[in-house]
């Protein structure tokens, strides 16, 4: 780094020089964070190794370093742990609902006593800068038990007054993308119903669902309320076929598609949130300025693991060059790296596979031949690194243009007209999210009342709260979380 | 009776909160270590040391001229300040203990604060303060134009201020805090670049707020939209509010990430402040002492 000033010897005043200013590295400790060497199945309130299943290393994606093992689920851990659920069932349902919210209050508050440390595991674990892990995944999973532990014995305003019971013991099966968030848009509702839970992390990130599973002990939660079952695939396919009376699911489509089918003519309750393709719409009366952070900000927030990414720009006509220019502009100051440094605005790809995901699709851009632009970053040796890419002169017809890249990847395309970019928004198998960006409020309303998501943001994008549904419309699954409308799944109602 | 094309303003929308988020998520970059060292000695670097009070003495103002071309005898490699801000009766004085420093004199002018007084007297004022020595006018607009849609008066006073500033720079104070949105300060701004302001500048420092984040990022993506379209560049000063090392490296961040590092330097980014230079020494102390002293180890002026 230059100096500001060099001062003369002769003490005359200093010269004014041209200076470089960067900001130096501000990596967060790991101190606040001391990992266990060895993490077990949480089952029945209690740490045990698993009996059939197998012992495999959690890696941080940003350094390929092996932080620590975790054992994973066999067939027969599985049905353990829905015993465990099923003998828990019984008395958690008949708690007095007051006594259950205030098991959520416990959990909710113990989540923020440990908030630092959460968010570094988060961190190491999956590859999302530690500011976001810090400021968004943490915070948010407390406000949701938080939020949930207030409607435990509030049900029947859910429900509108109807009589209502819990389903029983509900299996779960969360993505990689928000580990320790997606677990509590679970297990918060499950648990304020009076259902139990046998939560399966993702494979790669299971590390702070088994630290929320310590919380669970320290919150003296009764054995079997909750139970963390890690594994890969085959752990979550036991799940879902086992004696359960639910299953939520948050992850791919097909993985979805095979739930449905397997699960098809049982009654079991079923709800999936799936994949996305998600249109985020610029009018040319939008405050640009604004947009495109929300453009940025839609698509480059954690890696674009987003399954509600604004992963299809359209911009109007008017203004796609000043757009384009000022987005690229953006996003050359995206600062690409260390998951753990304060400054870093997008971390490492959570995984080899992912890795191989996002390059193949972004090859097949290229061949079929939109103009790529990714922005020049130094990046890691190792991990997995995948640079901040824009893609435009791309057909709707185009892979890039209707498949789930899942990466920090956005394809943008441009429309004439509102009807035309409805139309173009709602092309699509998914339906989860969409972003609309204008300043004439009447607009905002007759476009997102025409577009057919789960959620519409106007002149914001990926902004969650508990208190508001979440879900999707067509392949982007069933069923919403968040707010009275996420109680409803774990419910049997009118019964 | 103004004719009717004078009444409609076209402004360019900006989303309040979208800008106030975007302003906020810059206040929590980590500035640390070599970094906030190099900040600090930037931001030293761009104060406009001020003294406006009417109690101003030339004494008062020697001193603060001494302490702005010097800020820390015991630290050598912290840089003069940028400019010293006065009335335009004290830049005699301060034209006098400032001559040959690099440092500036600027003075206020146009009936600062309010701007209530006649386009003559504003001018007169002007004349003055660039004959007495100053190299840096900053006057204020006329919000009693501008909150009318007279937005003709409010570039005229602006260019024919501009004419008696001779080679002097011309800040153009909007006093954001009067103004009713950020599209205000949006559009005033580009209304001041078009009419001849070398500077733009949020506050007089007597309002109730002065250089928030966010109105400073609206400024700052004015200038720089402004750069992309003609390749003029045209600085912004933030003044009011900023007295603390904290806010201080939360604007040179705003401009790092907004217009860009091409507007880190004093002749493009500029603080007006008067307790933040103390502020900044004793962090800078801190760095290298590992505690922080006393205010009383500093001079106030």
């Amino acid at each position: 780094m230059a100096s500001v000033t060099d001062r003369p010897a002769d003490g005359s005043p200093p010269a004014r020089t041209a200076l470089r200013w960067d900001y130096a590295p501000a990596p967060e400790s790991r101190d606040a964070a001391p990992l266990k060497p060895r993490y077990d199945l949480f089952v029945d309130g209690a740490f045990t190794a698993p009996q059939d299943g197998s012992v495999v290393a959690s890696v941080n994606p940003a350094s390929e370093e092996v932080l620590a093992e975790v054992g994973f689920a066999g067939p027969g851990d599985v049905e353990r742990a829905v015993a465990a659920a099923r003998r828990a069932a019984g008395p958690w349902a008949a708690l007095p609902a007051l006594e259950r919210g205030k098991y959520l209050f416990r959990i909710a508050r113990l989540i923020q006593e440990r908030a630092r440390e959460l968010a570094i595991v988060e961190s190491l674990d999956g590859g999302k800068p530690i500011r976001e892990s810090r400021d968004v995944d943490i915070p948010l999973a407390a406000a949701h038990f938080f939020s949930y532990a207030g409607w435990a014995d509030k049900l029947s305003y859910a429900v509108a007054g109807r009589p209502h019971r819990p389903r029983g013991v509900v299996g779960q099966v969360v993505p990689w993308n928000f580990p320790l968030l997606m677990a509590a848009w679970k297990l918060a509702p499950a648990l304020a119903c009076g259902n139990t839970a046998v939560l399966k992390p993702a494979e790669t990130t299971p590390l702070t669902a088994l630290l929320l599973a310590e919380i669970c002990q320290e919150a003296e939660l009764p054995p079997g309320v909750i139970n963390v079952i890690p594994g890969a695939g085959e752990t979550g396919a036991a799940l879902v076929r086992a004696e359960v009376d639910k299953v939520a699911f948050t992850g791919s489509t097909a993985v979805g598609k095979e739930i449905q089918r397997a699960l098809a003519g049982r009654d079991i309750g079923l709800t999936l949130e799936l994949g996305g393709k998600s249109a985020n719409i610029v009018f040319e009366d939008a405050a640009i300025d604004q947009a495109v952070e929300g453009i940025v900000n839609g698509i480059f927030f954690n890696q674009g693991h987003v399954c509600c990414a604004g992963s299809r720009l359209l911009l109007q006509e008017s203004v796609a060059d000043e757009v384009l220019h000022k987005l690229w502009q953006r996003m050359q100051r995206l600062r690409v790296g260390d998951p753990l440094d304060k400054n870093t605005d997008v971390g490492a790809i959570n995984s080899a596979a992912q890795l191989a995901r996002i390059e193949e699709l972004v090859a097949a851009g290229e061949a079929e031949g939109a103009t790529r632009r990714t922005i020049s970053c130094a990046l890691p040796e190792q991990g997995y690194w995948f640079a901040p890419t824009l893609f435009t002169d791309v057909a709707p017809a185009n892979r890039i243009a209707v498949e789930e890249i899942f990466g920090p990847v956005v394809s943008v395309t441009t429309f004439r007209t509102p009807a035309e970019a409805i139309e173009r928004a709602n092309n699509s198998a998914y339906g989860l999210a969409a972003g609309v960006w204008t300043d004439m409020g009447s607009k905002a309303f007759e476009v997102a009342s025409a577009l057919r998501a789960g959620v519409v943001w106007q002149n914001t994008y990926n902004k969650f709260d508990p208190t508001a549904a979440f879900g999707g419309y067509k392949e982007s699954g069933f069923g919403r979380e968040g707010g009275p409308s996420g109680l409803l799944p774990y419910l049997k109602v009118g019964a | 009776m103004r004719t009717l094309d004078t009444m409609s303003r076209r402004m360019i929308s900006v989303d309040r909160v979208g800008a106030d988020e975007r302003a906020a998520a810059l206040g929590k970059r980590s500035i640390k270590h070599d970094a906030k060292r190099q900040g600090i000695l930037l931001a030293t670097s761009m104060v406009d040391l001020t003294t406006l009070e009417g109690a101003d003495t030339p004494g008062k103002v020697r001193n603060l001229c001494a302490k702005a071309v010097c800020p820390d005898a015991h630290r050598p490699e912290i840089p003069s300040c940028a400019a010293i801000c006065v009335y335009p009766s004290q830049v005699a004085t301060a034209a006098a203990a400032l001559a040959g420093s690099g440092v500036a004199v600027a003075s206020v002018a146009t009936g600062f604060p309010s701007g209530q007084t006649s386009l003559d007297i504003k001018v007169e004022e002007t004349r003055e303060a660039v004959a007495a020595g100053a190299t840096e006018i900053d006057m204020v607009i006329s919000r009693d134009a501008y909150l009318t849609g007279d937005d003709r008066r409010v570039a005229h006073e602006i260019e024919v201020v501009k004419e008696a500033c001779g080679s002097a720079h011309l800040k153009v104070i909007l006093e954001t805090a009067e103004l009713p949105t950020y599209a205000h300060v949006r559009h005033a701004s580009q209304l001041a670049i078009d009419a001849g302001a070398d500077f733009i500048k949020t506050s007089t420092g007597k309002a109730a707020t002065g250089a928030t984040p966010g109105v400073v990022l609206v400024m700052l993506e004015t200038v720089r939209d402004h750069a992309w379209r003609t390749g003029q560049m045209i600085g912004v000063k933030a003044a009011g509010g900023v007295s603390t090392t904290k806010a201080a490296l939360h604007m040179l961040v705003l401009v790092n990430e907004t217009a860009g590092k091409d507007w880190l330097t004093p002749e493009y980014f500029r603080i007006g402040a008067s307790s933040l230079l103390n502020d900044l020494l004793m962090q800078y102390a801190k760095l290298d002492g590992g505690h922080y002293g006393r205010p009383e180890d500093f001079s106030k002026e």
